[in-house]
């Protein structure tokens, strides 16, 4: 037998249904290696009594042949859902003790699935970062790190995709605002799929900003990417940005050819920035899906390089509202013995913030403030409407786009948090998809000259992620990627 | 548009974060580097695009008018780092 | 027409203008974006969702009833329903401001221009416009007088739904103003939207004031908080005009600025702790789409709008044939109004709306009790109305009979009965007296025949004290003439 935390979801699903090991087992496995990959610090909180005996519970179910569609599977949380009893803190000082008396909808509907927690899993706080550097409990190491220099795993999600490139977790959830999944993944060698806004509930994630914010799995396949944002998807009428439309089977989409299929390939992507050997995984990509059958077209994106600068304006915009909440009254952290409402105020929020939240609640205030708001915050929003439209016109002639997830790959701890610039450029594939909110897949496609992994990027039409699904099996299985 | 000291410090109380006088320097110029980059949108001709609102195309949606939730007001106050019963408590506003 | 009350200085007069800004609370059993409460006076945090409280990750979803109200809200004020309307994050800091925004309406409000009538007494009407209607959250409250050191946050109020109605800038006095008060609390009553009631804060009102010299451009305003009644609003605007008219003519300027009315001192003082100048930042919130109003439902509520004051107004002038006057104040209120049709139904209106007015409604004055308050309800009043007109009892003993059903309550009937009220018609009885009377006072009946017809009243007197005021005064008036000045 294979050890078990080898084991990708639909391995240990089909294991648990096989009777070949005990979610119980699974769980305690899990914990294990928890324990002893500390040093990756890809967690920052666990709870191994409340998971085993979640994992005991699913067991009764299965054995009472009540087994549900994810029966007994351990499930890796990052931090910014609310676990209902479990510190959620979005990796920030000013939430350290946070313990939400509520449960977001997409973990609760993967426990009703038959989920079992097994943890929360380190980010950039309030996912504000490209390398899980930002985080209050220190930095996430990647597991592709060689001994002597350590990497980032990318980020915000990069707990989550540490933890399941090093199987500290079959799967681990990860939220994207401007490429919070697909990076991280990029840099792991994971999988990970951004939905399209408004087809997976925000209802009990911390919000970072509104407009962009969607969850969505981390895996080592596509298929186990299908499998759980099958169960994390759905209407909810607790979000208003929710959109009613049925969950096609993501799993069928796996299976499905993509013969005859015209991907677009966008030459503005080609930046100077990008590094020769993601252009040439790129142009491996593009062989793959023709040997596939599928026809290659350009497409034209015009205004992608205004994508980051447009995202630097809406995202702090947005989070220095839904951020203004953490000021000491209600919950989180208050600093001490200061002189009156407005000191403990700003003492409360200078002390609970770490630096680069706070570099962006103060652009997203100055962009938004009196005389600025047409120059900055407006002109964004237009612009963001020219980048709607250039997908939309480019997908009038394609069914994907593919480009690179990251223009390099994982990069050493401490080597671009310098300038914030040079840290924000890691998304410039990655936003334009979020500005649009469609749905966006990175799928591990090789490796760099460090031995470090590679992603490739799908982007989809509005609700399409059954296309991303088709074209990344094939990816999948064209790359034959190894995962550690 | 440059971001001199004194707009960082009126942006700063907007925002009740306090920065610290040996900060502010260094901050005005990290800002103003991410703001001068940023300008780089003013080459887009935006004179007849409309800002977008909302990511989906959806109207809003409403909820009927009924009572089905609240009545916890421990869980409400649980998190509180100062409460007195179940009120929240704050440093004494003056009105 | 109505001249609108100028002010003496001392160079010169001086003329007022006033918009007011009225918050009232949207009829509502829920929340405007959660399902929690909205009752008034629940102990601390029990009206309190995880929504109101700002919780991380919670999400506002819109009241499908508020935004029926303010429709119908819209269409009482004449005004215009817009088919998209947009919500927009708020941005300040304060402790009854657990999200540090308030989802409030800015560009694009749900209720555009309108206008309503108001009345200025002897059928004077003037027009206010509407400048707009919109939808936002209340904030909680603080309480300062728990602790000597701390501030109580109670989020209870946090998240109700209330329409901000805001005027032009129309009015030229304080009873204009008033008058504008006063209406809008009634027409928000008639259609139910908001129950109007001022001590409860259910309806505020911020009014904004500055003077100028007739004919002169606007000055500089202020805008004046914490106005309970209209009465407060009244003197705190007569209040601040006095305070300007006296800075400009002492060569100041007025600084534009919120100032706070003292009810107890009858003074505005301005407001330190905001006046660092506010930057709200509103931009279009991010949780909410943009709210779109078919033209279908924009009807149907038009359609289905009760009869407003106004129109009940008119319809009682010419239906029953009351006087504007009192038309006007029957229809100030619809239960004024409700109670007048009850008790009219099948009775002199004219009789009925009189005596309401200076009777019932003195009663109900004098003992500070609403109409649905009154221990005398309309088919009771009616009932005493009955023996009036049948004759039982003369308009003065109902007036006791009255009192007594007010203070004491029981029926008409039974009060006439045992306190042996009856009026007294029978002519042969009446008759018999008076000629008694006549006959008992030969002097004082040569002087009357001699030109002092003062006297007359001496008789009925006389005819009143004997029957302890029971006698009918019309059957005494006539049998008194007739034997008089055979």
């Amino acid at each position: 037998m294979t050890e078990i935390t080898n084991l990708g979801v639909t391995e240990t699903l089909e294991g648990l249904n096989k009777k070949e090991f005990s979610s119980e087992e699974v769980t305690k496995e899990y914990l294990e290696i928890i324990k002893n990959e500390k040093d990756l610090n890809a967690y920052i909180h666990y709870n191994a009594e409340k998971s085993l005996s979640l994992a005991k519970l699913s067991d009764e179910r299965r054995a009472k042949n009540k087994a549900l569609p994810l029966e007994g599977l351990p499930i890796a949380v990052k931090d910014i859902f609310c676990v209902e009893g479990e510190r959620t803190s979005a990796c920030s000082k000013i939430l350290e003790n946070f313990i939400p008396s509520y449960e977001s909808t997409v973990t609760s509907k993967l426990w009703q699935a038959g989920g079992v927690y097994i943890g929360k899993t380190s980010m950039d706080e309030f996912a504000m970062g490209s390398s899980n550097e930002t985080s209050y409990f220190g930095s996430v190491i990647n597991p592709w790190s060689k001994s002597e220099e350590k990497l980032v795993p990318g980020g915000s999600s990069g707990g989550s995709a540490s933890a399941v490139a090093a199987r500290l977790a079959p799967i681990a959830l990860g939220t994207d605002t401007g490429g919070s999944i697909r990076q991280p993944a990029s840099f792991c060698g994971t999988v990970g799929i951004k939905p399209t806004y408004g087809r997976c509930s925000r209802w009990g994630i911390i919000a970072f900003a509104s407009s962009l914010d969607q969850a969505g799995p981390l895996t080592r396949s596509v298929a186990d990417s299908a499998l759980i944002l099958q169960n994390m998807a759905g209407f909810d009428n607790l979000d208003s940005t929710s959109v009613n439309i049925k969950v096609p089977n993501f799993l069928d989409s796996c299976s499905k050819s993509i013969k005859g299929m015209k991907i677009g390939i966008p030459k503005e992507y080609k930046i100077n920035e990008l590094s020769p050997e993601v252009e040439k995984i790129w142009d491996e990509g593009i062989k793959w899906i023709q040997d596939a059958g599928a026809e290659i077209i350009d497409v034209k994106l015009p205004h992608t390089k205004y994508a980051l600068p447009t995202y630097y304006i809406v995202a702090p915009a947005e989070a220095s509202a839904n951020l203004a909440r953490y000021d000491g009254v209600k919950y989180g952290f208050r600093k001490e013995d200061t002189q009156g409402l407005e000191e403990m105020y700003s003492q409360t929020r200078a002390e609970g913030f770490g630096k680069e939240v706070k570099r962006r609640i103060l652009i997203g205030t100055y962009v938004l403030s009196a005389g600025y708001y047409d120059a900055y915050y407006l002109r964004a929003q237009k612009v963001r409407t020219k980048i709607v439209e250039d997908f939309n016109s480019a997908f009038s002639n394609c069914d994907a786009i593919l480009t690179p997830t990251a223009p390099s790959g994982a990069f050493k701890i401490g080597e671009k948090n310098i300038d914030p610039i040079t840290m924000y450029m890691n998304d410039i594939f990655t936003v334009p998809a979020s500005l649009a909110g469609l749905p966006a897949m990175s799928i591990p496609a090789g490796l760099d000259s460090n031995r470090c992994p590679l992603g490739l990027q799908l982007i989809g039409k509005g609700f399409d992620e059954e296309t991303l699904f088709s074209i990344g099996t094939i990816i999948e299985k064209s790359a034959n990627f190894k995962s550690i | 548009m440059s971001l001199d000291k004194s707009t960082l410090e009126r942006v700063a109380y907007l925002a009740r974060i306090k920065i610290e006088d040996s900060e502010i320097e260094n901050i005005t110029a990290e800002l103003n580097n991410i703001m001068k980059w940023i300008e780089e949108l003013n080459e887009v001709d935006v004179e007849n695009t409309k800002p977008m609102t909302g990511v989906s195309n959806e109207s809003l949606r409403e909820r009927k008018d009924e009572v089905n939730d609240g009545g916890y007001s421990d869980k409400i106050v649980s998190n509180a780092p100062e409460k007195i019963d179940n009120s929240f408590t704050v440093p004494k506003v003056i009105e | 027409m109505r001249e609108a009350i100028k002010l003496k200085g001392e160079t010169g007069t001086w003329e007022m203008v006033i918009g007011l800004e009225i918050h009232a609370q949207v009829n509502c059993k829920s929340k405007l974006f959660s399902g929690s409460a909205t009752d008034f006076g629940a102990s601390p945090n029990s009206q309190v969702s995880f929504v109101d409280a700002a919780m991380p990750g919670m999400l506002p979803v819109i009241n499908n009833e508020a935004v029926n109200q303010a429709i119908k809200t819209g269409h009482a004020l004449n005004a215009k329903i817009n088919n998209t309307s947009i919500f927009d994050r708020k941005n300040y800091f304060y402790p009854d401001l657990p999200q540090g925004y308030q989802i409030s309406q800015f560009k694009s409000p749900i209720v555009g221009e309108g206008w309503i009538n108001i009345d200025l007494g002897k059928g004077d009407i003037k027009k206010i416009g509407i400048e707009r209607l919109h939808l936002e959250q209340d904030a909680g409250k603080l309480m300062h007088d728990q602790h000597p050191r701390l501030s109580f946050v109670d989020l209870n109020r946090s998240g109700i739904p209330l329409m901000e109605i805001v005027s032009k800038p129309d009015m030229r006095d304080w009873e204009e103003a008033g008058a504008y008060l006063r209406k809008l609390r009634s027409i928000v009553r008639y259609i139910g939207s908001c129950d109007g009631n001022m001590d409860q804060g259910s309806l505020r009102c911020d009014a904004n004031i500055s003077v100028r010299r007739p004919g002169e451009e606007f000055g500089t305003r202020c805008e004046l908080k914490n106005i309970n009644s209209v009465k407060f609003m009244m003197k705190a605007v007569e209040y601040e005009a006095y305070r300007q008219i006296e800075i400009i003519e002492n060569g100041g300027v007025v600084k534009q600025e919120t100032r706070l009315y003292d009810p107890s001192k009858n003074e505005t003082r301005s407001m330190r702790s905001k006046e660092e100048a506010h930057d709200y930042r509103y931009f279009p919130d991010p949780d909410l789409l943009p709210l779109n109003i078919s033209n279908e439902r924009i009807e149907k509520y038009k359609n289905e709008l009760p009869e407003l004051p106004d129109q009940k107004r008119e319809r009682f002038q010419q239906d029953y044939g009351l006087s504007f006057y009192d038309a006007d104040v029957l229809t100030a209120d619809k239960s004024y109004a409700d109670f007048f049709e009850i008790v009219s139904e099948e009775r002199d209106a004219k009789f009925v709306a009189n005596w309401i007015i200076t009777n019932f409604f003195a009663m109900l004055n004098e003992v500070e009790k609403s109409i649905e308050e009154s221990p005398v309800n309309a088919m009771q009043l009616g009932e005493l109305f009955d023996l009036i007109q049948d004759g039982t009892i003369s308009g003065r003993t109902a007036k006791d009979v009255f009192e007594e059903m007010f203070t004491k309550g029981g029926s008409a009937k039974d009060i006439v009965e045992s306190k042996g009220l009856k009026q007294i018609s029978n002519t042969d009885e009446l008759e018999s007296m008076a000629k008694k009377i006549i006959e008992d006072n030969s002097e004082q009946v040569s002087k009357y025949k001699n030109g002092n017809e003062k006297l007359f009243g001496w008789f009925v007197g006389q005819m009143m004290k004997n029957t302890g005021g029971t006698a009918n005064p019309k059957v005494v008036n006539e049998i008194l003439k007739t034997l008089l000045n055979e």
